[in-house]
């Protein structure tokens, strides 16, 4: 296709995307290395019948002039980055001076909101995958054994949790894991523990966002090893079969050799997907004791006096970064995979 | 041969169907409770005294003078406003699938073509485009949007939706053009036809099975999108999605707590039958992400 025709043809989709993903991208870093604008405060004398006194109160007029000049603050370099609500460097200095054991030093970084988000947002991507490869696998193995008339109901019925969007999704277990829901009540009665809620202790409650994410991601493991396992050779499984192999160790040293890259590739998405988790602790409502990245940066937006657009921007970035990290692997898989399909 | 192979014993079939029913409860049973409990106040739904008043009703009786109630669901799509949402939701999402069909059927037609090295740059930048955090990207629209006062309104949404939608309906339906022979507008180019032509007469009539699938996942992008709709939209243009959750915000007023357990039944009944009715589509399209990343 020679470069004119291609370039009309891609034209709208690339303008769509440089457009609305490049260019807020830039925007983002740019909104980070600026600061909202200071007030500006006035001194009042207030005098009365009984004397006078001098009040601190913020000048409206001056502050709404300077915010129309300056409608993104004023420039703040790098200062938002290391500031105490993200990597917060002065903190981290002070304790690791003022602590003497490593518990301590970590106790207090990890009380730090970035550091506290970054350690919910890797324990949810890390506790979440294994569980979700494994429990795809048996569930796919298990689909693919049945009849075939029973297979679509069953399929349908299995990736029903992945379809939902993460808050419906996280609202429905929530209501039944609520203390007055159906489980909840029944845990309840099984402990004999009027006052046991998951919601009570964090470790509960990350037990709970944990055990969510597995039951909303296994769906696409099972459905990606489902579609896998249609490919398998059935030349040396016959083989293993003549040579006496059993049904456990045909699986053990055939199929799963044979899913292997499937299986990383469910890692990685799985990984890169589970980054970004924020709706279901919306959901759960579980904002008290588990933050991620990506609730950071809603909570900065959703500020009720004001956007913290230059927060907001800089955990942005950094979520950017993480994100970039994991997703190194897959793009050097692909490049590799690109360059043997030329 | 296969047949033995094939064969299985007893013990596994027992403990296949057993894991199997185990699995589907688990998968299934939340939505049928919602749905369930949605017929019912919120004094059953959400028992202090005992979780069984939700089957029988007990409090609904009381309240309602029957065992099931669908008060819940008139007082949301009145007082509400849900209809008023899923009018919303409806416009978004039939235009963000529309367009991000148009274009995105354009784009991957040209990148499945051509054969210039640049067509793998493209893809490396909607993969990496793909991974972004909807909300930092959010959070980059928000003070331009805000400064141009197009903040708020539907179709800013729908323009944001489609781009956030494009990296990955070009991978599906780059990697589905893969698979539809070259020769075949070949032809029509050696019979003297442009490239659009060949595009618009040869092409479009044997596409649809990618476009059905690549459609499938923009609707479910569109219509359950929270991260964008919450934030970009003013309460009045709400969808579906931030809808429920604004009805959470207010868990206070107690029957409202009802609306959002109806609501969330309005909002994913739809959504069900359709992917019933195209569960082939989106099993095939999720496997082509497989293979190619």
């Amino acid at each position: 296709m020679p470069h004119r025709t291609f370039f009309w043809f891609i034209l709208p989709t690339a303008l769509a995307m440089i457009l609305f993903i490049g260019l807020p991208i830039v925007s983002s870093f740019f909104q980070s290395l600026h600061i909202e604008n200071e007030q500006v405060l006035m001194e009042v004398e207030n005098c009365d019948p009984f004397g006078c006194t001098t009040n601190v109160r913020v000048d409206v007029e001056a502050t709404e002039k300077i915010e129309a000049e300056n409608p993104l603050g004023r420039f703040n370099g790098f200062g938002t980055y290391i500031d105490r609500n993200h990597l917060a460097f002065d903190e981290i200095r002070e304790a690791w001076d003022n602590t003497s054991t490593v518990g301590e030093f970590k106790d207090i970084v990890l009380n730090l909101p970035f550091y506290k988000a970054l350690l919910f947002t890797l324990t949810f991507c890390f506790a979440v995958t294994p569980p979700v490869i494994v429990l795809g696998f048996i569930v796919a193995l298990s689909v693919n054994t049945l009849a075939k008339k029973l297979k679509g109901f069953i399929v349908f019925g299995t990736i029903l949790p992945m379809i939902v969007t993460p808050l419906i999704g996280s609202l429905v277990l929530f209501w039944m894991i609520d203390s007055q829901g159906i489980i909840g009540a029944s845990i309840q009665i099984l402990f004999d523990d009027p006052n046991l809620s998951l919601k009570a202790s964090s470790n509960l409650t990350w037990i709970t966002l944990i055990i969510y994410g597995i039951w909303h991601n296994t769906p696409f493991a099972f459905v990606v090893f489902y579609a896998a396992l249609q490919t398998v050779p059935q030349d040396p499984l016959e083989a293993a079969f003549i040579d006496g192999a059993s049904r456990f160790e045909r699986v053990r040293f055939i199929v799963i050799p044979h899913l292997y890259p499937v299986a990383t590739f469910i890692m990685l998405i799985c990984l890169m997907d589970n980054f970004r988790v924020f709706e279901p602790i919306i959901g759960f409502s579980a904002e008290g004791v588990a933050q991620s990245l990506s609730w950071m940066i809603y909570q900065d937006l959703r500020n009720e006096n004001k956007m913290l657009f230059g927060s907001a921007g800089a955990t942005s970035m950094l979520t950017i970064l993480g994100i970039a990290f994991l997703l190194t692997p897959v793009l050097i898989r692909t490049w590799k995979e690109f360059k043997t399909e030329r | 041969m296969n047949q033995t192979i094939n064969k299985y014993s007893k013990q596994i079939i027992i403990v296949n169907s057993i894991f199997i029913l185990f699995w589907l409860t688990i998968s299934i049973f939340p939505f049928i409770w919602t749905l369930w409990g949605s017929f019912k106040v919120k004094a059953d739904f959400f028992s202090r005294a005992d979780w069984t008043y939700a089957l029988s009703g007990f409090n609904t009786l009381i309240e309602t003078g029957a065992t099931t109630t669908i008060k819940a669901y008139l007082e949301s799509w009145t007082e509400g406003e849900f209809g008023r949402a899923t009018m919303n939701t409806m416009i978004v999402t039939v235009s963000v699938v529309s367009i991000s069909l148009f274009l995105g059927t354009l784009g991957a037609y040209a990148l499945s073509r051509s054969t210039f090295k640049y067509t793998f740059y493209i893809l490396i930048i909607a993969l990496v485009f793909r991974a972004m955090p909807h909300i930092t990207l959010v959070s980059g629209y928000l003070f331009p949007f805000f400064q141009l006062n197009i903040w708020g309104i539907l179709p800013t949404t729908i323009i944001v939706l489609v781009a956030i939608n494009q990296p990955f309906t070009l991978w599906l339906l780059y990697s589905f053009f893969k698979t539809v022979p070259k020769e075949l507008d070949e032809s029509a180019l050696i019979d003297g036809c442009s490239y659009f032509q060949a595009f618009r007469y040869i092409i479009m009539p044997v596409m649809w099975p990618g476009v059905v699938t690549a459609g499938l996942f923009s609707m479910m992008l569109a219509y359950n999108d929270f991260t964008v709709t919450a934030l970009l939209l003013n309460q009045h243009n709400y969808t579906m999605v931030p809808k429920i959750n604004a009805y959470l915000g207010t868990v206070e007023y107690g029957g409202n707590y009802m609306w959002a357990v109806s609501s969330v039944v309005s909002a994913t009944a739809p959504l069900f039958m359709i992917i019933w009715f195209f569960q082939r589509q989106l099993i095939s399209g999720l496997t082509a992400g497989a293979v190619k990343g």
